[in-house]
């Protein structure tokens, strides 16, 4: 029991920073990120290459894969995102545009890295065992205290920098932020690199235990999806409180309905859609959202 | 006004029916009429996600219900001995009647959370078809016979098509037909009174309801509609593979839907056909530029995107502006 619940903690401290990301821009810009799956993949990419080709320490090497999703997240936002955003009729179309987008990176990924999958040497040897009740590798539990730390972080800065307090507002009220002299074009840029420079830490994250590969974007985003729909859409507790249930959900389901075989999604899913159905805005969200 | 209605048809007909298959035979690219076939079935299904489009709702869940109604249409195939015509309608039906029961919940949703809930229902069907007994897993159904002979009194309407020589062109001729058949109903929805009432919706279901609009009636209504497209078009494409998986439609597919429908313009009743079209096609075209042919798809994407928001069609607005 408690290595599930460790199990759980562990997984929904990744699957959090993932939803974070993608509910800050959606909160910014009433964007549905579809990329934000291949960004993550990119991500670990970029950790991978720094770490195995350039023999960059991990912890630079992520930093790195942190900073260059930030640039290719500020650039798809100024030059595709928010010159559609201002022609379109309807907020929709940035889902297709989204979605072209996340081909364009998974194709980008294919010819720079190939398909294959990837993975770093961990980076702490040996195994955390407390007389067999959990059992944990080190590096798995470093990861995980990262991954706590990094939300801490984002909530800070979301809650005390001056950068953090625009964009609340922004996620708020836009046209009352707007007024009260929010540079929006500014901040929604800020707010997009912030979101997927999140995505690129945690591939980064992750390429070190699990490893990465091409395939893994579309369903890092539909995972991402659900998440950000428990906990309420743009709204960024929610984000958080989403992941650590659906990682507490899978862990738990993955070592209890394990003999009745691949059918703990299926549960998920639907209790998902009934929990929607009696609570239509997730557990904070905005009504309508 | 009617006279230009009926000489459009009239024209698009001739051209689907004489001289694209004249086009086909002189350059000999036989492949072409499974392409096309597909692309008529596609955005048959695409039809019934520009209607939920239509009233409000971004549904990313088209694919569950293509793939319900291609298991309908199978498993009365295989297992009850009904024949491939009558199962068509009974799948749709059968789409229909499940969306009633999904749609009635997850109608009250809207925007992100209804796009989020219709997406993971493509993944909740794909999973169920993997479950159940009745749909044999992951193997699916298999060897599928081909359409039988449709009668009527007496009359053959419809030939066998085991004893044709070219199925593909009967299966073409049945889908363009099916196409057409189902954009004529969807133009004739959007040109009635329920087509007013669905633009209500679209604009804002409050005040809709304030003015005395049935508005949850209406969504499953056009909801069910919807499905039902989907479940025709699902149990068609099953016959044409003769085979039926749970990943034969799956999240890709249901998004693929959803863009044809802004490819092609959300304003425009034909938007949906064009764009996918478009998609399939642009996409079977640039087979021949091997591995950049992802890179260059997607590149067309966001420049299409980037020029024209509104969808392909907007073009048209421009022009009666100037």
């Amino acid at each position: 029991m408690e290595q599930i619940v460790v199990n759980g903690l562990y997984l929904g401290a990744q699957y959090a920073l993932i939803a974070l990301g993608l509910t800050l821009i959606f909160s910014l810009m009433n964007v549905m990120n579809f990329a934000h799956g291949q960004m993550y993949v990119l991500g670990g990419f970029v950790t991978y290459t720094a770490v195995s080709q350039f023999d960059i320490p991990f912890f630079i090497a992520l930093i790195i894969s942190g900073l260059t999703l930030a640039i290719v997240g500020a650039l798809i936002e100024k030059f595709l995102f928010r010159p559609v955003i201002k022609k379109s009729k309807r907020d929709e179309s940035t889902m297709l545009l989204a979605a072209g987008i996340g081909f364009f990176l998974d194709s980008i990924i294919l010819l720079l890295f190939g398909e294959k999958q990837r993975g770093v040497p961990k980076i702490v040897d040996g195994v955390f065992n407390w007389d067999f009740k959990i059992i944990m590798p080190y590096d798995r539990i470093v990861i995980g205290l990262i991954a706590i730390a990094m939300i801490i972080t984002f909530m800070l800065i979301m809650h005390y920098s001056k950068a953090g307090r625009a964009m609340r507002a922004l996620a708020q009220d836009k046209v009352a932020a707007t007024l009260m002299g929010v540079d929006v074009d500014r901040y929604q840029m800020i707010g997009f690199a912030l979101g997927a420079m999140l995505a690129g830490v945690v591939g980064g994250l992750l390429v070190s235990i699990t490893g990465i590969n091409l395939g893994m974007g579309g369903p890092t985003s539909t995972k991402a999806f659900i998440m950000i729909m428990i906990g309420g859409a743009g709204v960024i507790p929610g984000a958080i409180a989403g992941g650590f249930i659906l990682g507490m959900m899978e862990s738990v389901g993955l070592s209890v309905l394990s003999e009745y075989g691949d059918i703990t999604y299926l549960l998920i899913f639907a209790s998902l859609m009934i929990f929607l159905a009696i609570r239509p805005h997730g557990l904070m969200g905005k009504p309508w959202g | 006004m009617n006279n230009k209605i009926l000489s459009r048809v009239a024209i698009f007909a001739i051209a689907v029916y004489i001289l694209v298959p004249l086009f086909i035979t002189l350059t000999g690219r036989l492949d072409f009429y499974y392409t096309l076939t597909s692309v008529a079935l596609l955005s048959i299904s695409s039809a019934g996600v520009w209607l939920t489009f239509y009233i409000g709702r971004i549904n990313i869940g088209q694919g569950a219900y293509s793939l319900a109604g291609g298991y309908a249409s199978a498993i009365l195939i295989t297992q009850y001995g009904f024949s491939f015509w009558s199962t068509l309608p009974l799948a749709g039906l059968f789409c229909a009647a499940l969306s009633v029961v999904i749609g009635l919940p997850i109608l009250r949703l809207r925007g992100v959370y209804f796009a989020m809930v219709t997406l993971i229902l493509t993944e909740v069907m794909r999973l169920t078809a993997l479950a159940l007994p009745i749909t044999h897993g992951a193997k699916g159904i298999t060897s599928l016979p081909l359409p039988g002979s449709l009668e009527l009194f007496g009359i053959t309407l419809i030939p066998d098509f085991a004893t044709l020589e070219n199925p593909k062109i009967a299966f073409y001729i049945m889908a363009i037909t099916l196409m057409i058949i189902v954009y004529a109903v969807l133009w004739r929805i959007v040109n009635s009174r329920l087509g007013h009432l669905c633009r209500s919706l679209q604009q804002n279901e409050e005040l809709a309801s304030s003015i005395g609009v049935n508005t949850t009636y209406l969504r499953v209504l056009t909801y069910s509609i919807s499905s039902f497209f989907g479940g025709i078009a699902g149990a068609s494409f099953v016959a044409i593979t003769q085979s039926v998986y749970p990943s034969s439609f799956q999240v890709a597919d249901s998004i693929n839907f959803m863009l044809n429908c802004f490819l092609g313009g959300l304003g425009y009743v034909f938007g949906p056909m064009l764009g996918t079209l478009m998609l399939y096609f642009g996409w079977d075209l640039l087979f021949t530029i091997g591995q950049y042919q992802m890179l260059v798809y997607s590149s067309l994407l966001i420049i299409l995107m980037l020029f024209l928001p509104n969808g392909m069609l907007s073009l048209l607005d421009r022009k009666e502006n100037r």
